[in-house]
């Protein structure tokens, strides 16, 4: 975070204590959603969050803000629904300012089988609450003129299913937003500040050790990005998840107005306009694991040629910027939130692709799960133990997982 | 990483390849044999460094062999 932005946020730093209530590994979203949730909804304000770089440095600064619930099962389009109507309430909420925008989201098929996909999907939603519709050709045309149907003689568009509650929202004032909001009910955030290891007594996790000294607490939290499988580690937990790489990309600004997003599993990309006009493109994640960030001209090019066949006037934009994150993929692409079976030590990953929607609903259930000691119901399904119970959860329910 | 050393084909391209995975291990600290079966099928290593896996050649000589790759750089050391 750079001292312009520090001058416009009311954020409070402090010095580590040597002992907290609650102490949440990674200072991103869900770390610092759940923070804020446990001080609002709970009065639980001995809180630290633990952030190795700068807040929002990870996959919270390098998504693609798309907050939508058209997911592939009803447990899941239950979960980010709610995220999603949290996120519509969060600048009332907080006071701030996320530059939150409904937009409507076009899922476009090419093919029958595509379709056939698509119109389960609108089923499925609307009958979990998140409003979907099949669309036609010329209803999309309606929405979103700057669509070629013929995608360029190769992806022809046969339809579509709009998701009208999809919205985007900006990714860092949502952190910023949390992070505001819990530190002036008294949260303790320590930026560049790692974690090395927990501190156990016997099974029990009861505290972290950190590269400015050792930190006990009463429950940990890991909200850690994608280095989660190494904290875990440290309290002999095993999880379902790889680390892959996943880049997107921005254009110069287009000077007209961009209406909606676009998503297309066959294409597997997804473009919305951003609030300065750039094109925001992200892809799938690449297949194979890996720590590097570094971003490849191959991926940019490959993307660009499959969206320009249905969005033409993309090949007139120059490409400004391109970025990766490592993402913590689970094994079901359904995340994981809750306990672990070690005592003290409770874990929200398995993100993915798909975390930011998720940071207000993931926040405010796992605040919950922490200040009772209970799994609350919208996220017992995606507790850890699914897999060892043969209940997994799997999803595809994103463009980038095919 | 964008190429790949097929041992009937040579340097190829590593869209021309299929991720297969790595080597599955269980930890021996994991003793009930319920809970190694479901380490076996669904938890990963995950490591940051040299990993063993099985890689295919899906787009050439369809035939499986096994790479060592670093994940940090995401580069193929053998």
């Amino acid at each position: 975070m750079n001292e312009f932005v520090e001058t416009l946020l009311e954020m409070q730093w402090h010095e580590p204590k040597s002992s907290y209530d609650v102490v949440i590994i990674g200072g991103g979203g869900h770390g610092l959603a759940t923070a804020y949730y446990l001080a609002t909804r709970h009065g639980i304000t001995n809180v630290a969050v633990i952030e190795a770089n700068y807040i929002g440095s990870g996959n919270s600064g390098r998504n693609t803000t798309i907050i939508r619930a058209n997911y592939g099962i009803p447990e899941s389009v239950r979960f980010y629904q709610h995220s999603l109507e949290l996120y519509a309430g969060l600048e009332d909420e907080t006071g701030c300012w996320i530059m939150h925008a409904t937009k409507g989201l076009l899922w476009m098929a090419h093919t029958e089988t595509g379709m056939r996909a698509e119109r389960a999907r609108a089923l499925i939603n609307t009958a979990c609450g998140a409003e979907t519709h099949v669309v036609g050709p010329q209803e999309i045309k309606q929405i979103c003129p700057q669509i070629d149907l013929t995608g360029n003689g190769r992806y022809p568009v046969l339809g579509a299913s709009y998701h009208v509650g999809a919205a985007t929202a900006r990714h860092d004032r949502v952190v910023w937003a949390y992070a505001q909001g819990a530190m002036q009910r008294g949260v303790t955030v320590l930026q560049h500040t790692k974690v090395t290891g927990l501190l156990r007594d016997g099974e029990r996790v009861v505290g972290v050790q950190t590269d400015r000294g050792p930190i006990s607490a009463g429950i940990v939290m890991s909200a850690v990005g994608g280095n989660v499988t190494k904290i875990a580690e440290h309290a002999e937990v095993r999880l379902p998840v790889r680390t892959h790489a996943l880049q997107a990309f921005v254009t110069n600004a287009y000077g007209l107005d961009f209406p909606g997003i676009i998503s297309d599993s066959e294409l597997s990309c997804y473009v919305s306009q951003t609030p300065r006009g750039q094109m925001l493109i992200g892809a799938e994640f690449e297949p194979q694991p890996s720590y590097s960030m570094q971003s490849t001209f191959n991926s940019l090019a490959s993307c660009a040629k499959k969206i320009t066949n249905c969005l033409p006037f993309l090949r007139d934009l120059r490409v400004l910027r391109q970025w990766t994150g490592i993402c913590d993929v689970s094994a079901d692409f359904s995340p994981i939130m809750g306990f672990t079976g070690v005592d003290g030590f409770v874990i929200s990953t398995g993100w993915g692709t798909w975390g930011f929607k998720g940071i207000p609903a993931g926040g405010e259930q796992m605040a919950e799960l922490i200040a009772t000691g209970k799994t609350p119901d919208l996220i017992a399904p995606f507790a850890l133990d699914r897999f060892a119970n043969d209940h997994s959860m799997a999803d595809l329910g994103s463009a980038g997982t095919r | 990483m964008l190429w790949l050393t097929c041992p009937n084909c040579g340097s190829r391209p590593v869209e021309e390849f299929g991720f297969g995975g790595e080597l599955p291990t269980v930890p021996d600290r994991i003793t009930d044999p319920h809970q190694r079966d479901v380490d076996y099928v669904w938890m990963f290593d995950n490591l940051e460094g040299l990993s063993t896996e099985r890689w295919f050649h899906q787009a050439g000589c369809r035939r499986w062999h096994t790479v060592q790759r670093n994940t940090i750089d995401d580069t193929v050391a053998t």
